[in-house]
């Protein structure tokens, strides 16, 4: 079982993805976002960053990118494919998750740890998790705010204390399949009760545990 | 050759003794290339000109020392092959005259100077000073400088850990935007600032040169300010940290290779810098030609090539076999690159452009014939009269506390922080809002510990006994995360070295930056001057700021932290009884608006002993946090309101309470879970209840201690 952590130039938080897989026992390697065959890859994930420098709207020119093809081939396919943070923002800009991502509702980046309730279970990334946990995560975002007129999308996670004013208090989004999925908190940064927290370790164990050989 | 009436070389900061000094190293008068050089390496700024004599005091050597002052950043060795690279800088003329873009590039630019030894930057802690935060001006600084940090820091991928910030009026013309830097490199991996041998090829990498930053280090550092200087925006570099990402991705993917010879960031004085300096310090000379240069405007000058402080570009220096190997990494991160010049032997820097040479001299010359001033040193008359104690006002020590925590000095300082991803990399144990830092090694048991302190009223009152003081604040600091004091690095920031009584308090503050680190056997190794910080005639408080880093090994299991706090822990002072001496404290400046007396001076033995004891306790009790700003009444305080408990002090009377004296901590555990040595620790409350009380002086309830604390900024900034 093998996970693809793709970097994008600005991209930044991809060794503490991998580090943090491996911990678990988990398999990930570093993609640059030029590949053009993740054949050799269970499941994708996309870390948290600035990719492309995000001068433009977040993602819009990472959407671009060549890996981009392949983990829509991916996600198509039902293999487990995860957005924290930046690249939550490419899959919504990718169209592989509803709504967009837009400043946060006071205008400046957040950087600290918030609750968040689990609120749907069959999604890769709380398969683990139980219905109504309660998990703290570290927050680390400017363009955090959720939004989706209109929509019906599965909400996976919602804040407590809803810090940037994201529609429904979203956290965590998935497609309709729950195979795709992007989360604005970080878990990789929950991994360790010594980094202020633990929780994020069932987020993570649920991804590799969705992973099932291509 | 004069424009508006005034000689050249006088328009680009030089006085004509200088001028005279380049004509007598040319033997002739100066080309405009040759005089553009001479002014941005000789001004204050890159050659230290009026500090260097100054500055041989500071105690250089230690065993673990690798890398001194001069280069890049200071280096240290951790024991197992691990390095640390440490380098602190100051951004303050840019950031009072473009806040986002002055405090971002600054962040860049110490960036640049850490991996440019071949380290992987790890962390980045900002020590900003504002006039006080009613004024519009000080919050359109302010929120600024804020800004251009976290935008900077965040999207480059480094997190910003911490720092301090001050608000007083002696910052209001003149703010103080300092950064300071930490990196992580395996010994093999070490790269110096040396052009190395002849036949090595220079290779400018990174961002495009442009007509950004001109003039920078001489026309806006090195000069003071007034009503005019917004003029100067145009000598404002602009910053891109996703270009800056790129190109540390791609430097530390040289290095690991082993490609590169020797390698110097383009900062203050740009390209001049990086061909003269590496050359001087290899005792080569080069053939550059501007033309190769990529430029993002056509039409630059050879001055304008030669001066731009366009950003995130560095100079590689590459031995011909390595050339392709670096511009296929270059090309793979999507940065820029050309080859613009060729090492030689015998110490002659050739520039050309256009066909035509444009400057040459012996590339020594730039760095080591700067001028050097012994400038005239004299204590301030108005000092006697400073040193009279005033008579405090009658004051409720409850009263005081509220008004102390209401001081966004004082106050939390989350909505700072909480503006900078603090926590990338998995590394950060101890973060913002504490006293020290501490990151991890991940694969080591160990941790590095920082602590930076700055404190320009002790040091106006007292710069010998401020500025030592603050070297054992730091180390105190880093000691309470359980580590030990390894090596200073220093900005002093100070007004006009022009005038006696500000060389006399910067003479002054290195002696005391000296007798304590030789105290502690610690070295300095690296450091930053940052003069003419000085507006309209009127010169800052003397503001040295002291990063100190320290070696945890091993890392304590369970860290102490404000936050663990329980009902029923005995609450204990240690170190020397505090005095009645309030000179330069938070409760003068906030609560009776006075600034007067002498410091108490630091006590070299009673320091040791306390650094030591903290930092073993570090490892056995739950709550450790200094006596600093605002005394003991504000550190529990802190605790307290970290904690969500309150807390019942049996200390009496204003200076028990309030005095900032040297050398203390304040300590909680479960009643009797450590032995204390009696000399140095005194039982002095109990942790309980909801509010804090303080023995003869009534209860403040906890609820109203928080909310004070916690909107100290933010009901200031309106957000």
């Amino acid at each position: 079982m093998r996970t693809a952590v793709v970097v994008f130039p600005g991209t930044n938080c991809e060794k503490d993805v991998v580090h943090a897989l491996t911990s678990l026992g988990g398999e990930a390697e570093l993609v640059w976002h030029r590949e053009t065959d993740l054949s050799r890859f269970d499941g994708v994930i996309l870390p948290g960053g600035f990719a492309h420098g995000d001068y433009l709207r977040t993602g819009a020119i990472a959407r671009f990118s060549p890996v981009m093809a392949e983990v829509g081939r991916m996600a198509a396919a039902g293999a487990p494919v995860l957005g924290i943070c930046n690249g939550f923002q490419v899959l919504c800009e990718a169209e592989m998750l509803p709504g967009a991502l837009i400043a946060n509702r006071d205008l400046a980046f957040i950087c600290r740890f918030v609750d968040v309730e689990v609120t749907d279970t069959s999604t890769i990334l709380t398969r683990n998790a139980t219905l109504g946990q309660r998990l703290r995560l570290p927050l680390n975002s400017y363009q955090g705010n959720w939004v989706d007129p209109g929509s019906d999308a599965r909400v996976t996670l919602t804040y407590l204390d809803n810090p940037n004013g994201s529609q429904g208090s979203a956290a965590a989004v998935s497609n309709a399949a729950g195979n795709v999925v992007g989360v604005m908190p970080h878990p990789e940064r929950a991994s360790e009760e010594l980094l202020g927290s633990g929780d994020g370790l069932v987020l993570l164990e649920s991804f590799l545990q969705s992973l099932v050989p291509a | 050759m004069t424009i508006t009436g005034q000689p050249v070389h006088r328009r680009l900061g030089m006085t004509d003794d200088e001028h005279e000094s380049v004509i007598r190293i040319l033997g002739r008068s100066p080309l405009p290339a040759e005089l553009a050089m001479y002014s941005v390496m000789w001004s204050e700024h890159c050659s230290y000109k009026s500090s260097r004599a100054h500055l041989r005091r500071f105690p250089t050597e230690a065993p673990w020392v690798v890398v001194g002052p001069g280069e890049n950043a200071g280096v240290v060795a951790l024991g197992d092959g691990w390095l640390a690279a440490l380098r602190i800088e100051s951004h303050n003329h840019p950031s009072f005259v473009e806040p986002y873009q002055g405090a971002a590039t600054g962040v860049g630019g110490i960036l640049r100077d850490v991996f440019t030894m071949g380290a992987r930057p790890i962390a980045l802690w900002d020590q900003i000073r504002f006039g006080p935060l009613d004024d519009p001006k000080n919050r359109y600084l302010f929120g600024g400088v804020v800004a251009g940090i976290a935008g900077y820091g965040n999207a480059v991928g480094v997190p910003t850990i911490g720092g301090e910030i001050e608000f007083d009026p002696t910052y209001s013309g003149n703010p103080l935007v300092n950064v300071m830097c930490l990196g992580i490199l395996r010994e093999e991996q070490l790269v110096l600032g040396t052009a190395g041998e002849p036949g090595n090829v220079a290779v400018l990498l990174g961002k495009a040169t442009g007509r950004d930053g001109i003039g920078g280090a001489s026309v806006l550092a090195s000069a003071s300010f007034d009503d005019g200087s917004q003029e100067k925006r145009p000598s404002v570099q602009v910053g891109d940290p996703f270009e800056e990402k790129k190109l540390i991705e791609a430097c530390l993917e040289m290095f690991e290779e082993g490609l590169v010879a020797g390698i110097q960031d383009l900062g203050a004085a740009g390209l001049a810098c990086a061909i003269s300096e590496p050359s001087g310090r290899a005792g080569v000379g080069m053939d550059v030609d501007l033309g190769a240069v990529h430029v993002r405007e056509s039409g630059m000058t050879a001055p304008e090539l030669l001066m731009s402080e366009s950003q995130e570009r560095m100079m590689a220096f590459v031995h011909p076999r390595n050339v392709e190997a670096v511009l296929v990494i270059a090309n793979k991160w999507e940065i820029e690159s050309a080859v613009i010049g060729m090492v030689k032997a015998g110490g002659t820097l050739t520039v050309r452009h256009s066909g035509e040479i444009v400057a040459e001299m012996p590339a020594a010359s730039l760095a080591d014939a700067a001028p050097l001033y012994d400038r005239p040193l004299r204590r301030p008359e108005w000092l006697d009269g400073l040193w009279q104690t005033p008579d405090p006002p009658q004051i409720e020590p409850a009263d005081a506390l509220i008004q102390l925590l209401d001081d966004p000095g004082i106050g939390s300082s989350a909505w700072t922080y909480e503006q900078y991803d603090h926590m990338l990399f998995l590394n950060t144990l101890c973060g913002p809002g504490g006293d020290g830092s501490l990151l991890r090694i991940r694969g080591t048991h160990k941790g590095l510990a920082v602590s930076t302190d700055g404190n320009g009223r002790l040091c106006l009152l007292d710069p010998r006994r401020g500025a030592a003081r603050l070297v054992y604040e730091a180390a105190l600091n880093v000691a309470m995360t359980g580590a030990k004091p390894l090596a200073v690095v220093d900005n002093l920031n100070f007004g006009n070295p022009e005038k006696p009584e500000v060389m006399w308090q910067f003479r002054e503050t290195v002696e005391g930056i000296s007798e304590a680190c030789e105290a502690l056997g610690i070295p300095v190794v690296g450091g930053n001057v940052s003069f003419y910080n000085e507006t309209d005639g009127v010169d800052i408080n003397p503001t040295p700021v002291v990063g100190l880093l320290g070696l945890a090994d091993p890392i304590p299991i369970q860290l102490p932290g404000l936050g663990r706090a329980r009902e029923g822990m005995e609450i204990w002072e240690i170190g020397p009884e505090p005095t009645q001496n309030l000179a330069g404290s938070a409760l003068q400046r906030v609560v009776h608006r006075q600034l007067g007396g002498r410091p108490t001076a630091a006590q070299p033995e009673w320091a040791k002993q306390v650094i030591e004891l903290a930092a073993s306790l570090a490892h056995q009790v739950p709550v450790l946090h200094d006596v600093s700003s605002g005394g003991l009444a504000v550190g529990v305080a802190e605790i307290c309101i970290a904690s969500s408990v309150g807390a019942a002090l049996s200390a009496e009377g204003i200076g028990p309470l309030f005095s900032e004296d040297p050398h203390r901590f304040i300590l909680m555990m479960d009643p009797g879970a450590v032995r204390l040595p009696a000399d140095l620790a005194r039982m002095v409350g109990f942790v309980g209840g909801n509010s804090l009380s303080m023995s003869g002086a009534g209860a403040v309830d906890l609820g109203l201690l928080t909310a004070t604390y916690q909107q100290a900024i933010p009901r200031r900034m309106n957000r």
